[in-house]
C-alpha cells in the first residue's frame, strides 16, 4: 500500500466525494469529517513512514499516460512538498470539521473533498503536464466556493480570480511545451517528466524567456504585485472555509512551484532576476502593509497581510541559499497556519454579528475572553514574536537574504515592522476599549466547534516555533540537494557567485592542507 | 467512330467506392420503404441510419486495414484517393453522424423527423462529406461538396420555424457564393496547368518554378474565400451564428463539426503544398485569418446573451484555432488537427445535444430566445446532473484539464512551439483565456444565481429520452475520460498522417 500512498492520497477524496452525492443531507458533515480525518490519517502515515536520511523523492509512482508525446503520471514527495501535503489535508480536515451553517452543506462539502484531490495532487506531481491539470483544476471547486457562497460581490470576484489564474498558466503551460521541445532537441525524446527536465542545462537567453513565461503563471498565483489584486475581491467575497484554503494552501502553490520549478530547472535566471524580484518582493512587503494598515474591514487586514506575508516568503526563495529557501518553506507552512487560523477567526465573528468592519467592535476582551485569547496568540504569531512558528521562517528567510544584499533585508525588515503596528492597530481596535456598541454587549463566546478548528492550529503554531526541527530537518535535506543542483547547473558568474556550492568547500579546504604540507 | 475503351474492372478498384455507396444505398432504401408503405415512425428511420452508418463505419476500419498495409489507394480512374487524411476524416465524419442521429429520438415531436426525407437526405449528405474528403480532384470535391450542402440546406428549412426558413435560404445563398467562388479557383488552376489533380497541379507549379504567380495567387484568393465560407473563418463567417439560431441545436451542433472537418481536409491537400512553398502571401494571408478569426469571434461571444449563439461564435473560434495547423503545416500540426477535431466532436455534440434536450416547444413569453442564459440560472438546485455534464462540457470547452479539448490545445499548441511560431502560440493561449470568460458565464449562471424558471428543472430534460441521455453520456464519459484515449489515439492519427505524406 505504501508503493502507492501518494496515488491514494490524491485519489481517496476524489471517490470519497463522489459517492458523497448518495449521503443524505443531514449525515453530510459527519461523512465529511470522517472522510477528511482518513486522509489527515494517511497523511500522517506517510510523514511516518518518510525517510528523513533521503533527500531526494520518495515513495515514487510512475505510469505511463501519453508515451508517445512524454507525458507519464510520475509521482513522488521530497522534503519540501511532504509537509504542504499534511497541511494541506490538515485545513480540510478542520475546515469541513468546523464549517458552520452553510446553506447546501452537502455540495460544499464535496466540493472541498475535490479540492483536497487537486491540492494533494498539485505538491505530489513530478511530471509538468500533470502538475498543470491539477494546478488548473484546483481553481474549479475555488470558482464554485467563492460564487456560491461567497458575498455580495461573489460573482465579480469568483471569475476575476479564475481568469487571472488561467490566463497565467495558459501562458506558463506554452513555456512548459517550449521546456519539452528543448529536452526533444537535446535528446530526441519527449519528455515532461521534472526529474528529466532537472539533468537539462539551458542557455542563459533561452533560460531567461521561459523564468518569465512560468513567472508569470506562477506569479499571478502567489500573487505578486502587480498581479495581486484578485486576492483582496477574492478573500473578501469568499466564505470563510473559502477564505481559510485559499490563505492556507492555494498560494503556496505558486510559490511551491517557484522552488520545484523556476530555481532548479533555471539557475542563470533565477539569479539573474533576483534583485528584480527581491525589489517586488518588498514592495509587496511594505506597500500592501500600509494598504493592510488603512483597511476597515478586519478581513481584508489579514487578506492583505497575506501578500505581504507572501512577499517574505517570495525573498527568501530568491535568496538562492539553503537558509533562504528552507526559511521560505517554513514560512509557508506557518503562514498557512497562522492565516488560516486568523481567516476562522474572523469568521466566528461574522458569524455572530455578520459585519467584518472594525468600527462595529470595540471591547470585545471583555465579552469574549477566550476569543480574544486565540486571536490574540494567533495575532502574535502573525507578526512573527519569537517563539511561534513564524518567527523561525521569517527569521530564516532575512537570514538568507542578508548574504545578497543588506540594504533589501533591511527594508524587508522595516516592512515586519509595518505588519506589527497594523495587526496591533487592528487588534487594539476590535478588542480593546470598552463595549461601545450595545449589540456585543451579549456575544457568546467561542463554541465548541470553533475550538476544534482553532485549537490545533494554536498547538501548531507554537509547538513548531518553540521546536522547529522535526519539521525543518526534512525540509533543510531537500532544499541542500536543490542548491547544490543549482549550483552544478548554473553557467553565468553571477549564477555561481550568488548560489553558493554546498559540496567543494570541504575539498578545497583539505587540497590546501595538503598543498602546505608539501610546501613545508 | 469511337474506339470501344477497355478497362479492366480491377484498376477501376471499386472497392474505394463502399463506404459512399453504403449510406447512397441507405438513403434509397428508406425513400422505397416510404413509397411502398408510408407513414411510419420516426424510430424505424433512426434506426435505419444508424444500422447503414455502423456498415459504413465498418467499411472504413476495413480501407484503413488496408491503408496501413498497403499505403494509398486509388481508384474509379485515379479519382478516388483514399490515404490517412481521407480514412481519418471520415471516421470523424461518420462517427459523429452517429452520435447525431439518435438525436431525433425526442420527446417532444418535431416537424422535421415526420418526414423519412429527412433521414434520407442526411445519408445523402454523408456520402457527400465522403466523397468530398477522399479524392484531390477538384471536381468530385465540388461535387461532393455541393451535395452534402444542398442537402444540408434542406434538413436546415424542415425545422420549420421562420428563422429555420430564414437560416436555409441565407445558407444556400452564401453557399451558392462560394461554390461559385470554389469553381472560379479551380478553373484558374486549371488554366494554369491544364489538370484538375491536386498532386497533379502542385507538380507542374513546382516545375515551371512558380512562374506565374499573380494567377496562382487569384486563384488562391478564391479558393480561401469559398473555403472560408465552409469553415466559417473570418471575414466570411457572418452567416454561421444566425444559422446556427435558426436550426435546431442538435443540427447546429452537427454543423459546427462535420461539414468543418471535410473543409479542412480540403484545405489540408489544397494550401498545405502552397505554405510549403514558402508562397509568402498565402502564409501572411493564414496568419492573419487564424488570428483574427479565433480572437474576434472570442470577442463577439463575449456579449451574446443566448447560448446557442455564444456556442455558435465559439466554434467559428475553434475552427480559427484548428485553422492554424494549416498554417503551421507540420505532420505533429495535422494530426493535432485531428486529434483536435475528434475531442471537439464529442464535447461540441454533447453541449449542443444538452442544449437540445432543454429545448422547448414553443417560446414562453418570459423568454427572448429559445436558450437563453436566464434559462439555465440555478440549474444546480433544480437539476443538478444536468448542470453537472454542462458545466463540464463547458470547462471542457474552455481547455480545463484533464477533460478533452485541454489535450488537443495542448497538442496543436506544441506544435506551433516546434515550428517556432512562438508569437501564435502565445496568441492561442491567451485566446483560450479569453473564451475561459464566456464558458464561465454560463457555469455562473447554472451554478451561481437563484432559479428563475419555478418548473422544478423538468424543462432542462423535457425532451430526454433514453437515446438523447445515452449520446449524452457516452459525450460525458469521452470528455472525461479522453486522457486514457489520447495515447492510441495520437499514435494511431500520426501514423495515418505521417504515412499520406503530410
Amino acid at each position: 500500500m505504501l508503493d502507492h500512498i501518494l496515488s491514494i492520497l490524491i485519489f481517496f477524496p476524489a471517490v470519497a466525494a463522489v459517492f458523497g452525492f448518495m449521503i443524505q443531507k443531514d449525515s453530510m458533515r459527519a461523512y465529511g469529517v470522517a472522510v477528511a480525518a482518513i486522509e489527515f490519517a494517511l497523511s500522517l502515515w506517510l510523514w511516518y513512514a518518510f525517510d528523513n536520511s533521503v533527500s531526494g523523492m520518495q515513495f515514487m509512482e510512475h505510469l505511463p499516460l501519453v508515451p508517445s508525446f512524454g507525458i507519464n503520471y510520475t509521482l513522488g514527495v521530497d522534503g519540501i512538498s511532504l509537509f504542504i501535503i499534511i497541511l494541506s489535508a490538515f485545513f480540510t480536515l478542520l475546515g469541513i470539521g468546523s464549517l458552520t451553517d452553510t446553506p447546501n452543506v452537502k455540495y460544499m462539502i464535496i466540493t472541498l473533498l475535490f479540492l483536497q484531490m487537486t491540492m494533494a495532487g498539485v505538491f505530489a506531481a513530478l511530471d509538468a503536464i500533470v502538475f498543470y491539470v491539477f494546478w488548473e483544476l484546483s481553481l474549479v471547486p475555488m470558482l464554485y466556493i467563492i460564487g456560491a457562497w461567497g458575498g455580495p460581490l461573489r460573482i465579480y470576484a469568483s471569475i476575476k480570480f479564475f481568469l487571472y489564474t488561467f490566463t497565467g498558466s495558459l501562458v506558463m503551460l506554452v513555456g512548459m511545451l517550449f521546456m519539452a521541445y528543448f529536452y526533444y532537441q537535446a535528446t530526441g525524446t519527449w519528455s515532461f517528466a521534472l526529474l528529466d527536465w532537472y539533468r537539462l542545462i539551458l542557455p542563459e537567453t533561452i533560460q531567461l524567456w521561459l523564468f518569465v513565461a512560468f513567472f508569470l503563471g506562477f506569479a499571478i498565483k502567489v500573487p505578486m504585485f502587480p498581479f495581486h489584486t484578485w486576492l483582496p475581491y477574492a478573500h473578501g467575497q469568499a466564505p470563510t472555509i473559502g477564505s481559510v484554503i485559499l490563505a492556507a494552501i492555494l498560494l503556496k502553490m505558486g510559490t511551491y512551484a517557484f522552488i520545484r520549478f523556476s530555481l532548479p530547472l533555471f539557475p542563470d535566471a533565477s539569479a539573474f532576476f533576483m534583485i528584480p524580484i527581491a525589489v517586488i518582493a518588498i514592495i509587496m512587503v511594505i506597500y500592501t502593509a500600509m494598504v493592510a494598515y488603512a483597511q476597515k474591514d478586519i478581513k481584508q487586514v489579514i487578506a492583505y497581510s497575506s501578500i505581504s506575508h507572501m512577499g517574505i516568503i517570495i525573498l527568501g526563495t530568491f535568496a538562492l541559499n539553503v537558509e533562504g529557501i528552507s526559511g521560505s518553506i517554513f514560512l509557508m507552512l506557518g503562514h498557512g497556519v497562522v492565516a488560516g487560523a486568523l481567516f476562522l477567526l474572523v469568521g466566528v465573528i461574522y458569524d455572530r454579528r455578520h459585519t467584518k468592519m472594525m468600527s462595529e467592535f470595540g471591547g470585545l476582551a471583555h465579552v469574549m475572553p477566550r476569543y480574544a485569547t486565540i486571536f490574540g496568540i494567533m495575532m502574535m504569531a502573525s507578526v512573527g514574536m519569537p517563539l511561534t512558528i513564524n518567527f523561525v521562517g521569517e527569521f530564516l528567510s532575512l537570514l538568507g537574504f542578508y548574504q545578497q544584499s543588506h540594504i533589501l533585508t533591511l527594508l524587508a525588515g522595516v516592512g515586519i515592522i509595518v505588519g506589527a503596528i497594523y495587526m496591533l492597530a487592528a487588534y487594539k481596535k476590535v478588542f480593546f476599549g470598552e463595549v461601545t456598541n450595545e449589540k456585543n454587549e451579549n456575544l457568546p463566546d467561542i463554541n465548541k466547534k470553533e475550538l476544534f478548528g482553532l485549537i490545533p492550529l494554536v498547538i501548531v503554531a507554537i509547538w513548531l516555533g518553540v521546536y522547529p526541527k522535526p519539521v525543518l530537518g526534512p525540509i533543510n535535506k531537500s532544499v541542500e540537494s536543490i542548491v547544490q543542483l543549482m549550483h552544478n547547473k548554473s553557467t553565468s558568474e553571477l549564477a555561481k557567485a550568488r548560489i553558493p556550492n554546498l559540496i567543494k568547500k570541504r575539498v578545497l579546504v583539505i587540497k590546501k592542507t595538503v598543498v602546505e604540507e608539501e610546501v613545508r | 467512330m469511337l474506339s470501344p475503351i477497355n478497362v479492366s474492372m480491377e484498376s477501376l478498384n471499386l472497392m474505394t467506392l463502399a463506404p459512399m455507396l453504403i449510406p447512397v444505398v441507405g438513403a434509397l432504401l428508406i425513400l422505397v420503404i416510404d413509397v411502398v408503405k408510408g407513414g411510419l415512425h420516426k424510430s424505424l428511420y433512426v434506426v435505419l441510419s444508424l444500422l447503414f452508418l455502423a456498415m459504413d463505419f465498418v467499411a472504413i476500419v476495413d480501407s484503413s486495414g488496408v491503408f496501413m498495409s498497403n499505403g494509398t489507394m486509388l481508384g474509379v480512374f485515379d479519382v478516388m484517393l483514399i490515404d490517412g487524411l481521407a480514412i481519418l476524416a471520415q471516421f470523424i465524419i461518420v462517427g459523429a453522424s452517429m452520435l447525431f442521429i439518435p438525436l431525433a429520438m425526442t420527446h417532444k415531436r418535431f416537424h422535421e423527423f415526420s418526414y423519412p426525407e429527412f433521414f434520407a437526405l442526411f445519408l445523402f449528405m454523408i456520402a457527400g462529406f465522403q466523397f468530398m474528403v477522399a479524392t484531390d480532384n477538384l471536381i468530385l470535391i465540388f461535387v461532393g461538396l455541393e451535395t452534402s450542402s444542398l442537402a444540408l440546406y434542406t434538413l436546415i428549412a424542415m425545422h420549420n420555424r421562420e428563422k429555420s426558413f430564414e437560416a436555409a435560404v441565407k445558407y444556400f445563398t452564401m453557399g451558392a457564393l462560394a461554390a461559385g467562388f470554389f469553381s472560379f479557383g479551380a478553373m484558374i488552376f486549371y488554366a494554369l496547368t491544364g489538370s484538375v489533380e491536386i498532386n497533379k497541379i502542385a507538380l507542374v507549379l513546382a516545375a515551371n518554378g512558380y512562374a506565374d504567380m499573380g494567377f496562382v495567387l487569384v486563384g488562391v484568393a478564391f479558393f480561401l474565400a469559398a473555403l472560408g465560407f465552409k469553415l466559417s473563418l473570418i471575414p466570411f463567417h457572418t452567416w454561421a451564428p444566425d444559422i446556427y439560431e435558426g436550426s435546431s441545436a442538435a443540427m447546429a451542433g452537427y454543423m459546427s463539426i462535420v461539414p468543418k472537418i471535410a473543409g479542412f481536409v480540403v484545405a489540408m491537400r489544397l494550401f498545405e503544398f502552397l505554405v510549403h512553398s514558402h508562397i509568402v502571401w498565402l502564409e501572411i494571408v493564414l496568419y492573419i485569418f487564424v488570428v483574427v478569426t479565433m480572437t474576434a469571434s472570442n470577442m463577439w461571444a463575449l456579449v451574446q446573451t443566448d447560448v446557442k449563439r455564444m456556442l455558435a461564435y465559439s466554434s467559428i473560434s475553434h475552427a480559427g484555432f484548428v485553422m492554424s495547423a494549416i498554417l503551421i503545416g507540420t505532420t505533429q500540426a495535422n494530426s493535432a488537427l485531428f486529434l483536435y477535431w475528434i475531442l471537439f466532436s464529442f464535447t461540441n455534440l454533447g453541449s449542443f445535444s444538452m442544449l437540445w434536450m432543454s429545448r422547448q416547444k414553443h417560446l414562453p413569453d418570459n423568454q427572448s430566445s429559445d436558450h437563453s442564459y436566464d434559462k439555465f440560472a440555478g440549474m444546480i438546485k433544480t437539476a443538478p446532473v444536468a448542470a453537472l455534464i454542462m458545466g463540464l462540457f463547458m470547462l471542457s470547452l474552455a481547455g480545463v484539464p484533464p477533460f478533452a479539448l485541454f489535450w488537443g490545445k495542448l497538442y496543436l499548441i506544441s506544435s506551433a512551439v516546434t515550428s517556432g511560431y512562438t508569437v501564435l502560440a502565445l496568441i492561442m493561449a491567451l485566446n483560450s483565456a479569453i473564451a475561459g470568460y464566456y464558458y464561465l458565464k454560463l457555469i455562473v449562471y447554472m451554478f451561481m444565481k437563484e432559479p428563475i424558471i419555478a418548473d422544478g428543472g423538468h424543462v432542462y430534460v423535457s425532451n430526454a429520452t433514453l437515446a438523447l441521455k445515452t449520446i449524452i453520456g457516452i459525450a460525458a464519459i469521452g470528455t472525461i475520460f479522453a486522457f486514457l484515449a489520447i495515447n492510441p489515439l495520437l499514435e494511431f492519427i500520426t501514423a495515418f498522417v505521417y504515412n499520406s505524406g503530410y
